[in-house]
Protein backbone atom coordinates (compact mmCIF):
# COMPACT_ATOMS: atom_id res chain seq x y z
CA UNK A 1 0.00 0.00 0.00
CA UNK A 2 1.57 3.35 -1.25
CA UNK A 3 0.51 6.42 0.42
CA UNK A 4 1.90 9.88 -0.08
CA UNK A 5 2.51 11.73 3.15
CA UNK A 6 3.09 15.36 3.25
CA UNK A 7 5.79 17.62 4.28
CA UNK A 8 4.79 21.16 4.83
CA UNK A 9 7.63 21.59 7.32
CA UNK A 10 5.28 21.67 10.55
CA UNK A 11 7.05 19.49 12.83
CA UNK A 12 8.33 15.71 12.59
CA UNK A 13 7.55 13.46 10.31
CA UNK A 14 9.02 10.27 11.44
CA UNK A 15 5.85 9.37 14.04
CA UNK A 16 3.91 9.44 11.59
CA UNK A 17 6.21 7.36 8.93
CA UNK A 18 7.29 4.72 11.59
CA UNK A 19 3.58 4.20 12.13
CA UNK A 20 2.34 3.91 8.53
CA UNK A 21 5.42 1.27 8.07
CA UNK A 22 4.80 -0.47 11.11
CA UNK A 23 1.03 -1.45 9.16
CA UNK A 24 2.61 -2.50 6.19
CA UNK A 25 2.78 0.76 4.07
CA UNK A 26 5.15 2.46 2.39
CA UNK A 27 4.98 5.93 2.71
CA UNK A 28 6.42 8.50 0.64
CA UNK A 29 6.66 11.81 1.02
CA UNK A 30 6.36 15.12 -0.91
CA UNK A 31 6.59 18.76 -0.19
CA UNK A 32 6.14 20.35 -3.59
CA UNK A 33 5.54 17.59 -6.25
CA UNK A 34 2.08 17.95 -7.32
CA UNK A 35 2.01 15.05 -9.52
CA UNK A 36 2.81 12.80 -6.81
CA UNK A 37 -0.34 14.20 -5.20
CA UNK A 38 -2.34 13.50 -8.07
CA UNK A 39 -1.07 9.90 -8.65
CA UNK A 40 -1.21 9.40 -5.14
CA UNK A 41 -3.11 6.22 -3.65
CA UNK A 42 -3.80 7.43 -0.62
CA UNK A 43 -2.85 11.01 1.56
CA UNK A 44 -1.93 11.57 4.70
CA UNK A 45 -1.57 15.37 5.88
CA UNK A 46 0.19 15.47 9.35
CA UNK A 47 1.26 18.44 10.93
CA UNK A 48 1.63 20.32 14.47
CA UNK A 49 2.25 23.67 15.60
CA UNK A 50 0.99 26.90 14.46
CA UNK A 51 -1.71 26.92 11.29
CA UNK A 52 0.03 29.52 9.41
CA UNK A 53 2.85 26.82 8.36
CA UNK A 54 -0.27 25.36 6.27
CA UNK A 55 0.20 28.41 3.65
CA UNK A 56 3.46 26.46 2.31
CA UNK A 57 0.42 23.93 0.72
CA UNK A 58 -0.81 27.56 -0.95
CA UNK A 59 2.75 28.82 -1.97
CA UNK A 60 3.53 24.97 -3.50
CA UNK A 61 1.16 24.60 -5.79
CA UNK A 62 -0.17 21.89 -3.43
CA UNK A 63 -3.78 23.26 -2.45
CA UNK A 64 -4.90 22.42 -5.87
CA UNK A 65 -3.38 19.51 -6.38
CA UNK A 66 -4.89 18.07 -3.05
CA UNK A 67 -8.28 19.90 -3.92
CA UNK A 68 -8.60 17.79 -7.61
CA UNK A 69 -7.21 14.46 -6.04
CA UNK A 70 -9.46 14.25 -3.49
CA UNK A 71 -12.49 14.94 -5.53
CA UNK A 72 -11.36 11.96 -7.25
CA UNK A 73 -11.83 10.34 -4.45
CA UNK A 74 -8.56 9.95 -3.32
CA UNK A 75 -8.61 9.16 0.61
CA UNK A 76 -7.79 11.44 2.54
CA UNK A 77 -6.40 11.89 6.48
CA UNK A 78 -5.10 15.37 7.82
CA UNK A 79 -4.18 14.85 11.05
CA UNK A 80 -3.78 17.36 13.69
CA UNK A 81 -3.60 20.91 11.97
CA UNK A 82 -3.65 18.74 9.18
CA UNK A 83 -7.36 18.22 10.09
CA UNK A 84 -7.93 21.94 10.76
CA UNK A 85 -6.82 22.57 7.13
CA UNK A 86 -9.93 21.33 6.03
CA UNK A 87 -11.73 24.26 7.24
CA UNK A 88 -12.03 27.29 6.04
CA UNK A 89 -9.81 28.32 8.70
CA UNK A 90 -8.59 28.98 12.01
CA UNK A 91 -8.71 32.07 14.34
CA UNK A 92 -5.21 31.20 14.94
CA UNK A 93 -4.17 32.59 11.38
CA UNK A 94 -7.02 34.66 10.02
CA UNK A 95 -5.06 35.62 6.86
CA UNK A 96 -4.64 32.09 5.67
CA UNK A 97 -7.52 30.03 4.40
CA UNK A 98 -7.99 26.41 4.74
CA UNK A 99 -8.92 23.96 2.40
CA UNK A 100 -12.60 24.80 2.69
CA UNK A 101 -13.81 21.12 1.72
CA UNK A 102 -15.72 21.83 5.64
CA UNK A 103 -17.05 25.62 5.47
CA UNK A 104 -16.69 26.26 9.35
CA UNK A 105 -13.87 28.10 10.90
CA UNK A 106 -11.51 26.45 13.93
CA UNK A 107 -11.08 28.18 17.22
CA UNK A 108 -9.46 28.55 20.07
CA UNK A 109 -10.57 26.55 23.10
CA UNK A 110 -12.14 29.51 25.67
CA UNK A 111 -10.21 30.20 28.73
CA UNK A 112 -12.85 28.91 31.58
CA UNK A 113 -10.64 27.48 34.64
CA UNK A 114 -8.58 24.30 32.33
CA UNK A 115 -5.56 24.51 30.84
CA UNK A 116 -4.84 25.90 27.26
CA UNK A 117 -3.44 23.86 25.51
CA UNK A 118 -5.47 20.21 25.75
CA UNK A 119 -2.36 17.87 26.47
CA UNK A 120 -3.29 14.27 27.06
CA UNK A 121 -5.12 11.18 26.65
CA UNK A 122 -8.73 11.99 26.47
CA UNK A 123 -11.70 9.88 25.49
CA UNK A 124 -13.63 9.61 22.20
CA UNK A 125 -17.49 9.50 21.90
CA UNK A 126 -17.64 7.92 18.23
CA UNK A 127 -20.86 8.30 16.36
CA UNK A 128 -22.27 5.11 14.77
CA UNK A 129 -21.89 4.69 10.79
CA UNK A 130 -17.95 6.08 11.12
CA UNK A 131 -15.86 3.87 8.69
CA UNK A 132 -12.40 5.52 10.22
CA UNK A 133 -13.23 4.53 13.30
CA UNK A 134 -14.44 0.99 12.96
CA UNK A 135 -13.98 -0.93 16.37
CA UNK A 136 -13.14 1.70 18.56
CA UNK A 137 -15.50 2.14 21.20
CA UNK A 138 -16.40 4.89 23.63
CA UNK A 139 -14.66 5.80 25.88
CA UNK A 140 -11.19 4.25 24.09
CA UNK A 141 -8.60 7.37 24.58
CA UNK A 142 -6.25 8.69 21.75
CA UNK A 143 -3.70 11.10 22.78
CA UNK A 144 -4.10 14.89 21.96
CA UNK A 145 -1.84 18.18 21.87
CA UNK A 146 -3.87 21.10 20.45
CA UNK A 147 -4.95 24.97 21.68
CA UNK A 148 -7.87 25.43 18.24
CA UNK A 149 -10.26 22.98 17.80
CA UNK A 150 -13.57 22.28 14.86
CA UNK A 151 -16.74 22.70 16.11
CA UNK A 152 -19.32 19.69 16.07
CA UNK A 153 -21.27 19.54 13.27
CA UNK A 154 -22.94 16.50 10.75
CA UNK A 155 -19.54 16.07 9.60
CA UNK A 156 -17.90 15.15 13.01
CA UNK A 157 -17.35 11.29 13.13
CA UNK A 158 -16.23 11.64 16.95
CA UNK A 159 -16.57 14.17 19.83
CA UNK A 160 -13.82 14.84 22.85
CA UNK A 161 -14.95 16.73 25.82
CA UNK A 162 -12.62 19.24 26.79
CA UNK A 163 -13.84 22.85 28.48
CA UNK A 164 -16.75 22.14 25.83
CA UNK A 165 -17.22 19.26 23.40
CA UNK A 166 -15.32 19.68 20.28
CA UNK A 167 -15.04 18.01 17.04
CA UNK A 168 -11.43 15.09 17.72
CA UNK A 169 -12.50 13.58 13.96
CA UNK A 170 -14.29 14.51 11.23
CA UNK A 171 -15.19 12.09 7.89
CA UNK A 172 -17.12 13.17 4.59
CA UNK A 173 -16.91 9.49 2.49
CA UNK A 174 -12.92 10.24 1.45
CA UNK A 175 -12.23 13.02 3.55
CA UNK A 176 -10.95 12.27 6.93
CA UNK A 177 -9.53 13.86 9.45
CA UNK A 178 -8.32 13.61 13.18
CA UNK A 179 -7.43 16.15 16.10
CA UNK A 180 -5.27 13.73 17.82
CA UNK A 181 -2.71 12.12 16.94
CA UNK A 182 -3.16 8.11 15.57
CA UNK A 183 0.27 7.79 15.37
CA UNK A 184 0.87 8.11 19.57
CA UNK A 185 -2.41 6.69 20.00
CA UNK A 186 -1.67 3.16 21.16
CA UNK A 187 -3.42 0.13 19.92
CA UNK A 188 -6.37 2.90 19.18
CA UNK A 189 -4.39 4.59 17.06
CA UNK A 190 -2.84 1.94 14.81
CA UNK A 191 -6.68 0.72 14.44
CA UNK A 192 -7.83 4.04 13.08
CA UNK A 193 -4.55 4.57 10.59
CA UNK A 194 -5.56 0.59 9.75
CA UNK A 195 -8.67 1.72 8.92
CA UNK A 196 -7.49 4.66 7.17
CA UNK A 197 -5.20 2.45 5.00
CA UNK A 198 -8.26 -0.34 4.23
CA UNK A 199 -10.59 2.55 3.59
CA UNK A 200 -12.42 1.07 -0.14
CA UNK A 201 -14.99 3.94 -0.43
CA UNK A 202 -17.94 2.06 -0.38
CA UNK A 203 -17.90 1.98 3.34
CA UNK A 204 -16.19 -1.88 3.29
CA UNK A 205 -13.01 -0.78 5.56
CA UNK B 1 -12.24 13.27 30.29
CA UNK B 2 -8.61 14.23 30.33
CA UNK B 3 -7.08 11.73 32.05
CA UNK B 4 -3.71 12.42 34.73
CA UNK B 5 -0.86 10.88 32.51
CA UNK B 6 1.75 8.40 34.21
CA UNK B 7 4.95 8.45 32.64
CA UNK B 8 7.85 6.22 32.93
CA UNK B 9 11.24 7.56 32.73
CA UNK B 10 14.36 6.07 32.03
CA UNK B 11 17.59 7.70 32.82
CA UNK B 12 19.94 6.02 30.69
CA UNK B 13 23.76 6.51 30.72
CA UNK B 14 26.14 4.88 27.97
CA UNK B 15 23.18 3.10 26.36
CA UNK B 16 21.52 1.37 29.78
CA UNK B 17 18.73 2.63 31.86
CA UNK B 18 20.39 3.60 35.35
CA UNK B 19 18.89 4.28 38.98
CA UNK B 20 20.37 6.90 41.62
CA UNK B 21 19.36 8.64 44.50
CA UNK B 22 19.46 12.58 44.25
CA UNK B 23 21.83 11.49 40.93
CA UNK B 24 24.38 9.65 42.37
CA UNK B 25 25.43 6.30 43.21
CA UNK B 26 24.02 4.78 40.06
CA UNK B 27 22.78 0.74 39.48
CA UNK B 28 21.96 -0.75 36.23
CA UNK B 29 18.48 -1.11 35.17
CA UNK B 30 18.25 -2.82 32.31
CA UNK B 31 17.70 -2.24 28.53
CA UNK B 32 16.05 1.02 27.32
CA UNK B 33 14.34 -0.01 24.47
CA UNK B 34 13.30 -3.06 26.15
CA UNK B 35 12.25 -0.82 29.22
CA UNK B 36 10.19 1.65 27.09
CA UNK B 37 8.30 -1.33 25.75
CA UNK B 38 7.84 -3.00 28.72
CA UNK B 39 6.15 0.20 30.22
CA UNK B 40 4.15 1.01 27.22
CA UNK B 41 2.42 -2.50 27.21
CA UNK B 42 2.07 -2.54 31.26
CA UNK B 43 0.28 1.04 30.10
CA UNK B 44 2.47 4.08 30.85
CA UNK B 45 1.14 6.94 28.90
CA UNK B 46 4.32 8.18 28.13
CA UNK B 47 7.96 7.88 28.11
CA UNK B 48 10.64 10.27 28.93
CA UNK B 49 14.27 8.92 28.06
CA UNK B 50 16.77 10.87 30.02
CA UNK B 51 20.22 10.88 28.51
CA UNK B 52 22.59 11.49 32.00
CA UNK B 53 26.02 11.07 29.39
CA UNK B 54 28.09 13.96 28.93
CA UNK B 55 30.91 12.40 26.85
CA UNK B 56 31.25 12.67 23.02
CA UNK B 57 30.76 9.06 22.26
CA UNK B 58 27.84 8.82 24.22
CA UNK B 59 25.88 11.22 22.19
CA UNK B 60 26.37 8.92 19.09
CA UNK B 61 25.12 6.31 21.44
CA UNK B 62 22.22 8.25 22.01
CA UNK B 63 20.62 8.35 18.86
CA UNK B 64 21.27 4.90 18.34
CA UNK B 65 19.50 4.15 21.60
CA UNK B 66 16.89 6.25 20.45
CA UNK B 67 16.38 5.22 17.53
CA UNK B 68 15.95 1.65 18.83
CA UNK B 69 13.65 2.81 21.29
CA UNK B 70 11.57 4.65 19.15
CA UNK B 71 11.04 1.77 16.43
CA UNK B 72 7.83 0.52 18.09
CA UNK B 73 6.58 2.98 20.22
CA UNK B 74 3.24 4.27 19.87
CA UNK B 75 2.90 6.37 22.88
CA UNK B 76 4.60 10.04 23.23
CA UNK B 77 8.33 9.82 23.34
CA UNK B 78 10.46 12.00 25.08
CA UNK B 79 14.04 12.42 25.12
CA UNK B 80 16.02 14.90 27.15
CA UNK B 81 19.54 15.72 28.37
CA UNK B 82 22.44 17.37 26.70
CA UNK B 83 20.49 18.87 24.22
CA UNK B 84 22.21 22.27 24.02
CA UNK B 85 21.55 23.65 20.46
CA UNK B 86 18.29 23.25 17.56
CA UNK B 87 20.47 21.39 15.68
CA UNK B 88 21.10 18.79 18.57
CA UNK B 89 17.12 18.79 18.69
CA UNK B 90 16.44 18.12 14.97
CA UNK B 91 19.04 15.10 15.21
CA UNK B 92 16.84 14.05 18.24
CA UNK B 93 13.25 14.14 16.72
CA UNK B 94 15.07 12.75 13.48
CA UNK B 95 15.64 9.99 15.20
CA UNK B 96 11.94 9.18 16.57
CA UNK B 97 11.60 11.51 19.58
CA UNK B 98 8.10 13.63 20.05
CA UNK B 99 9.22 15.70 21.89
CA UNK B 100 12.89 17.04 23.45
CA UNK B 101 13.33 17.88 27.17
CA UNK B 102 16.00 20.96 27.52
CA UNK B 103 17.22 21.99 31.02
CA UNK B 104 20.50 24.14 31.31
CA UNK B 105 21.24 24.99 27.61
CA UNK B 106 17.65 26.54 27.83
CA UNK B 107 18.60 28.79 30.83
CA UNK B 108 22.07 29.70 29.75
CA UNK B 109 20.12 30.54 26.10
CA UNK B 110 16.13 30.46 26.89
CA UNK B 111 15.96 31.67 23.27
CA UNK B 112 16.61 28.01 22.63
CA UNK B 113 13.03 26.97 23.48
CA UNK B 114 11.40 29.24 20.66
CA UNK B 115 14.02 28.09 18.34
CA UNK B 116 12.98 24.55 18.90
CA UNK B 117 9.43 25.26 19.20
CA UNK B 118 9.22 27.59 15.70
CA UNK B 119 10.89 24.19 13.62
CA UNK B 120 9.12 21.51 15.70
CA UNK B 121 5.81 23.31 17.69
CA UNK B 122 5.94 24.09 21.27
CA UNK B 123 4.01 20.51 21.77
CA UNK B 124 7.63 19.24 21.35
CA UNK B 125 9.32 21.32 23.68
CA UNK B 126 9.68 20.42 27.27
CA UNK B 127 11.75 22.62 30.01
CA UNK B 128 13.11 20.71 32.45
CA UNK B 129 13.18 22.35 35.53
CA UNK B 130 15.06 20.77 38.83
CA UNK B 131 14.45 22.69 41.72
CA UNK B 132 15.46 22.61 45.79
CA UNK B 133 13.12 24.65 48.29
CA UNK B 134 15.20 27.59 49.99
CA UNK B 135 15.21 26.48 53.69
CA UNK B 136 17.12 29.96 53.88
CA UNK B 137 14.09 31.99 52.88
CA UNK B 138 11.16 33.64 54.41
CA UNK B 139 9.01 31.49 51.90
CA UNK B 140 11.13 28.23 51.39
CA UNK B 141 8.52 26.97 48.42
CA UNK B 142 7.95 30.44 46.64
CA UNK B 143 11.48 30.82 46.79
CA UNK B 144 12.86 27.62 45.30
CA UNK B 145 16.02 27.89 43.69
CA UNK B 146 16.54 26.04 40.23
CA UNK B 147 19.77 23.78 39.75
CA UNK B 148 22.35 22.76 36.70
CA UNK B 149 24.16 20.30 36.07
CA UNK B 150 22.49 17.09 37.59
CA UNK B 151 21.55 19.34 40.87
CA UNK B 152 25.17 20.24 41.84
CA UNK B 153 25.22 23.90 40.23
CA UNK B 154 22.67 26.83 41.36
CA UNK B 155 21.47 28.82 38.30
CA UNK B 156 20.35 31.64 40.16
CA UNK B 157 16.58 31.56 39.39
CA UNK B 158 13.17 31.17 41.30
CA UNK B 159 11.32 28.28 39.88
CA UNK B 160 8.22 29.84 39.97
CA UNK B 161 9.82 32.76 37.73
CA UNK B 162 12.00 30.61 35.20
CA UNK B 163 7.97 28.48 34.94
CA UNK B 164 6.79 31.76 33.55
CA UNK B 165 9.24 33.06 31.08
CA UNK B 166 9.90 29.24 30.01
CA UNK B 167 6.04 29.40 29.12
CA UNK B 168 6.79 32.81 27.60
CA UNK B 169 9.22 31.61 25.72
CA UNK B 170 7.27 29.39 24.08
CA UNK B 171 7.82 25.99 26.31
CA UNK B 172 5.11 23.13 25.40
CA UNK B 173 5.34 21.33 28.80
CA UNK B 174 7.36 21.70 32.17
CA UNK B 175 8.99 18.81 33.96
CA UNK B 176 9.17 20.33 37.23
CA UNK B 177 11.99 18.05 39.73
CA UNK B 178 12.06 18.30 43.07
CA UNK B 179 15.91 18.11 44.08
CA UNK B 180 14.73 17.21 47.80
CA UNK B 181 12.67 14.62 46.64
CA UNK B 182 14.56 12.96 44.17
CA UNK B 183 14.93 9.23 44.40
CA UNK B 184 13.54 9.34 48.26
CA UNK B 185 10.28 7.31 47.32
CA UNK B 186 8.77 10.15 49.99
CA UNK B 187 6.63 11.57 47.88
CA UNK B 188 6.47 14.30 45.19
CA UNK B 189 6.78 18.20 46.33
CA UNK B 190 2.80 19.28 46.32
CA UNK B 191 3.18 22.16 47.61
CA UNK B 192 5.88 23.17 44.97
CA UNK B 193 4.15 21.50 42.00
CA UNK B 194 0.91 23.55 43.04
CA UNK B 195 2.25 26.51 42.99
CA UNK B 196 4.38 25.94 39.65
CA UNK B 197 1.12 24.74 38.16
CA UNK B 198 -1.09 27.57 38.94
CA UNK B 199 1.75 30.06 37.64
CA UNK B 200 1.51 28.77 34.25
CA UNK B 201 -1.74 27.56 32.06
CA UNK B 202 0.45 24.65 30.09
CA UNK B 203 1.19 21.23 31.86
CA UNK B 204 3.11 20.43 34.75
CA UNK B 205 4.77 17.48 35.35
CA UNK B 206 5.77 16.61 38.38
CA UNK B 207 8.75 14.67 39.20
CA UNK B 208 10.90 13.30 42.11
CA UNK B 209 10.04 11.27 45.05
CA UNK B 210 6.99 8.81 43.80
CA UNK B 211 7.17 6.08 46.09
CA UNK B 212 3.84 4.87 46.82
CA UNK B 213 0.17 5.17 45.19
CA UNK B 214 -0.99 7.90 47.59
CA UNK B 215 2.10 9.96 46.78
CA UNK B 216 0.57 10.23 43.17
CA UNK B 217 -3.01 10.54 44.31
CA UNK B 218 -1.80 13.63 46.65
CA UNK B 219 0.34 15.51 43.72
CA UNK B 220 -2.92 14.86 41.09
CA UNK B 221 -4.54 16.69 43.79
CA UNK B 222 -3.41 19.15 46.16
CA UNK B 223 -0.01 19.09 43.73
CA UNK B 224 -2.64 20.13 40.63
CA UNK B 225 -0.12 18.57 38.80
CA UNK B 226 -1.41 17.59 35.16
CA UNK B 227 1.07 14.18 34.98
CA UNK B 228 3.58 12.68 37.03
CA UNK B 229 6.88 11.10 36.49
CA UNK B 230 8.27 8.03 37.91
CA UNK B 231 11.09 5.73 37.26
CA UNK B 232 12.47 3.68 40.19
CA UNK B 233 8.47 2.53 41.42
CA UNK B 234 8.48 1.17 37.65
CA UNK B 235 11.95 -0.75 38.09
CA UNK B 236 12.80 -3.82 39.67
CA UNK B 237 8.64 -4.89 39.77
CA UNK B 238 7.85 -2.40 42.63
CA UNK B 239 4.59 -1.66 39.97
CA UNK B 240 3.47 -1.16 36.68
CA UNK B 241 1.62 1.32 35.14
CA UNK B 242 -1.60 -0.86 35.06
CA UNK B 243 -1.71 -1.43 38.77
CA UNK B 244 -1.01 2.12 39.58
CA UNK B 245 -3.85 3.26 37.51
CA UNK B 246 -5.99 0.67 38.68
CA UNK B 247 -5.54 2.12 42.30
CA UNK B 248 -6.02 5.45 40.89
CA UNK B 249 -8.79 5.30 39.28
CA UNK B 250 -9.87 3.51 42.20
CA UNK B 251 -8.83 6.51 44.71
CA UNK B 252 -10.75 8.61 42.15
CA UNK B 253 -8.21 9.71 39.80
CA UNK B 254 -9.25 9.82 35.91
CA UNK B 255 -6.63 7.70 34.14
CA UNK B 256 -6.55 6.02 30.72
CA UNK B 257 -7.90 2.46 31.91
CA UNK B 258 -7.66 -0.05 30.12
CA UNK B 259 -4.73 0.49 28.30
Amino acid sequence: MRVLVIDYKAGNLTSVLKALRHLGAEPEITDSDCAMVEEAERIVLPGVGHFAATERLDSSKLTPAIRATIARGTPFLGICVGMQWLYAGSSEAPGHPGLGFFRNQCERFPQAGAKVPHVGWNSLEVRSGSHLLRGVSAGDFVYFTHSYKAPITADTAASTDYIEPFAAAVERSNVMGVQFHPEKSGETGLKILSNFLSWKGDGAA
Amino acid sequence: MITKRIIACLDVHDGRVVKGVQFIDLVDAGDPATQAARHAREGADEIVLLDITATHEGRKTLLETVRRTARELFVPFTVGGGIRSADDAAQVFEAGADKVSVNSAALADPALIGAIGRSFGAQAVVVAIDARRDPTADDPIRDAMVYVQGGRKPAGRRAVEWAREAEDRGAGELLLTSMDSDGMRTGFDCELTALVSEAVNIPVIASGGAGTVTHFVEVFGRGNADAALAASIFHFGVASARSLKQELARAGVPVRIPC
